[in-house]
């Protein structure tokens, strides 16, 4: 069986369907180097500008033949890269600034170009051509699903072979060229493969979403990945996914449209529950965090209002717990404190136990050392230093604080009885009724 | 007599039509630590890229081992600064200590078992072998800085250029650098370091290049180091220079 007939063979529905997914995944893979390079808007003003070679190619050729309506629109694109370095170098507009005055230019010529090309006093096969607009999957022909399986696999080899040397100049361009790399070539080579995914999916997505489909998979995938093979491999992924649902789920809708949210749905998805960079795991960690933070507190303030009658460990009224510094949920932490093992309530008093008296003793421990360090050298007054200790201590790394402990003894500031605690090197005033928050 | 290591020619830089080095000449025996010192703005970072090919050169020559950048660039390591990267960027620390092999392996080729041991060696070299699978955005900036020097170990070159590897770093990085920098000038190669710290240049380096948009001194730093040039190099701005480069830049049309 020939490819031609293959092709020939699919019925319409599954034609749209491998023809979305195809774009969908390298539109994915190409987008992960542009977005990396800090390029996602060349992507946008390609396809904007490609709609007046479009219009352009159409009437000098008088068909829909997607070879030549792609080179038009490559041409018209290429236009347009000009346009923007000129202004960019020879006046004083900024690129994004730039980018944005020639892309709407060129979509606002394309626009006219098109509401001419419509007038029934201009011939020609005018099918499918409003589809550069929108997008419409379902006015793919043969030829174009011909020309956007070539494209996607001399772009998948291209990026395979030189996958080492994108990653590079993406990196590190001046390394890349003190290496002897021609990074301008290079660059170039990653630009091309963008501009003519984005060309070629023009009629499927159509030249305002376009972007979308470069930008969208990539962004999607780095949120999942730290690696950037991986990250290649997840964008075609969710490029490929988003064609094929968007392609089913929207039928009737307009197909582009319900591509790119589908594509959509899945970055928000992503940016909510990815592992670490989602926004849910962030806070999640924040949470655990401050609740840590809480349950120290707790002890240490315990070990201090202990402190007087040590050895002794007395049992202390609720009461005083509850004035002496703000808590935002004193009951749930002295609960948590109770089932841990860490004290023991009596009704309205509690009292540390020689489990929770060790821990407390610790924390109180790497309080102090960290207050007299910032004392010592970071020159902050003693009344303000129980604060800023308080925001560093909980993350201070075992490491430091055995080097702490060290440097103080080596200076002799280390008392090695009173439990192995310094004396804190503020006043405790365990009586005060107002916290020191 | 030691060979000469890297030697400038009468070379003058200009970005934009005003010129940023005027007609610096030197030459640099082998196996010395050198260090590139001048205020800020006076060009340190553009004698280092011009000397790699970064930036075009208006006028000169830059000579490696007696010959062009272009044909000696294997024997050349660069160390960018810091902030030149996106540290965010998805590749492990491993990934871009391998990128120091890049330039012996040549186009289409990946790394294999061998560079990655080349990697791992360097890594270890700097204290950093524990972080090989790490991605490169947990680490602290020393860290960081211990990273791209072992990527230009990687590159196993006879000359080696370091912008600022000093800045912002810890004690411990700077004790790493320091002792690796002896490690390499023991092994004969040459390490060119820009350096911002006067405090510290007659401990760390054995010849000074003082720069200041024109060369101001070069040569050991015994000699060479002294309050006279030192004076020269950071005493009052170069206003007939500046002047003569702005002048420069004003016969074109405004941008």
């Amino acid at each position: 069986m020939t490819g031609s007939s293959m092709f020939l063979a699919l019925t319409l529905s599954n034609k749209v369907m491998l023809g979305t997914a195809m774009l969908g995944g390298i539109a994915g893979v190409i987008g992960c180097f542009a977005v990396l390079r800090g390029r996602s808007l060349v992507g946008d003003m390609l396809a904007h500008a490609a709609l007046p070679g479009i219009g352009i190619a159409f009437l000098l050729m008088n068909t829909r033949n997607p070879l030549g309506l792609s080179l038009g629109a490559l041409v018209s694109g290429l236009f347009a890269i000009g346009a923007v370095t000129i202004i960019v170098n020879w006046t004083r507009t900024k690129e994004d600034a730039a980018i944005g005055i020639v892309l709407s230019t060129f979509f606002g010529a394309g626009v006219v170009l098109l509401s001419i090309i419509q007038k029934p006093s201009v011939g020609g096969n005018k099918a499918g051509l409003d589809s550069y607009l929108f997008g419409d999957p379902g006015d793919m022909l043969t030829a174009d699903l011909y020309l956007l399986a070539i494209v996607t696999g001399v772009i998948l080899l291209v990026v395979r072979l030189l996958f080492k040397e994108f990653k590079l100049v993406c990196f590190d361009t001046d390394f890349a060229q003190s290496q002897g790399w021609p990074t301008m070539t290079l660059d170039l080579t990653m630009m091309a493969s963008l501009a003519v995914v984005t060309i070629v999916g023009l009629p499927i997505v159509g030249v305002i979403l376009m972007a979308a489909m470069i930008i969208l998979p990539a962004a999607t995938a780095r949120f999942w990945t730290n690696r950037l093979h991986t990250m290649l491999l997840l964008a075609g992924g969710f490029g490929m996914a988003a064609g094929l649902l968007g392609t089913k789920a929207g039928h009737g809708l307009p197909a582009g449209a319900a591509i790119v949210l589908t594509a959509s749905t899945l970055f928000v998805l992503s940016l909510l529950f990815a592992p670490q960079r989602g926004v849910v795991a962030r806070l999640k960690a924040e949470f655990k965090l401050r609740q840590r933070m809480a349950r120290e507190h707790l002890l240490r303030s315990l070990y201090e209002l202990s402190e007087s009658q040590l050895p002794q460990l007395p049992r202390i009224p609720l009461q005083r717990v509850r004035d002496y510094r703000y808590w935002r949920s004193l009951d749930s932490l002295l609960n948590h404190a109770a089932e841990t093992g860490m004290v023991v309530r009596h009704g309205q008093t509690l009292e540390l136990t020689p489990f929770g008296f060790r821990r407390a003793a610790e924390l109180t421990k790497a309080h102090r050392l960290w207050e007299m360090y910032l004392m010592q050298h970071a020159n902050i007054a003693p009344d303000h230093v129980d604060r800023d200790a308080d925001d560093v201590e909980h993350l201070l790394p075992e490491a430091l604080l055995i080097e702490l402990e060290q440097q103080l003894a080596s200076e002799g500031r280390l008392p090695t009885i009173a439990a192995e605690i310094p004396v804190s090197p503020h006043e405790i005033d365990s009586d005060k009724t107002s916290s020191n928050r | 007599m030691p060979n000469t290591a890297f030697e400038i020619h009468d070379m003058t830089v200009a970005y934009h039509r005003r010129p940023v080095l005027w007609d610096i000449d030197f030459e640099l025996p082998e196996g010395k630590l050198v260090g590139i010192v001048g205020p800020n703005g006076a060009g340190k970072t553009t004698l280092i890229k011009a000397a790699l090919g970064l930036v075009p050169l208006a006028s000169g020559k830059v000579e490696i081992y007696g010959k062009s950048y272009k044909e000696q660039r294997h024997l050349v390591g660069y160390v960018p600064q810091r902030e030149s990267v996106d540290w965010d960027f998805p590749v492990t620390v491993r990934d871009v200590v391998l990128m120091g092999t890049y330039g012996r392996l040549g186009w289409i080729r990946r790394p294999g078992r061998a560079e990655r041991d080349i990697a791992d060696r360097c890594l270890e070299q700097v204290g950093m072998a524990p972080y090989a699978s790490r991605q490169i955005r947990q680490l602290s900036g020393g860290q960081q800085q211990r990273v791209f020097l072992a990527r230009a170990l990687a590159q196993d070159a006879q000359l080696y250029f370091l912008d600022e590897p000093f800045s912002g770093v810890d004690a411990a990085t700077e004790a790493a650098i320091i002792e690796l920098l002896h490690t390499l000038r023991s092994s004969g190669k040459t390490v060119l370091v820009v350096h911002h710290d006067l405090q510290t240049v007659r401990e760390y380096f054995d010849h000074v290049i003082l720069l200041n948009m024109r060369l101001v001194a070069s040569g050991p730093v015994e000699t060479t180091f002294t309050n006279e040039n030192l004076q020269k190099t950071y005493g009052g701005r170069l206003t007939i220079l500046d002047e003569a480069a702005e002048a420069m830049r004003q016969r074109e049309p405004n941008r």
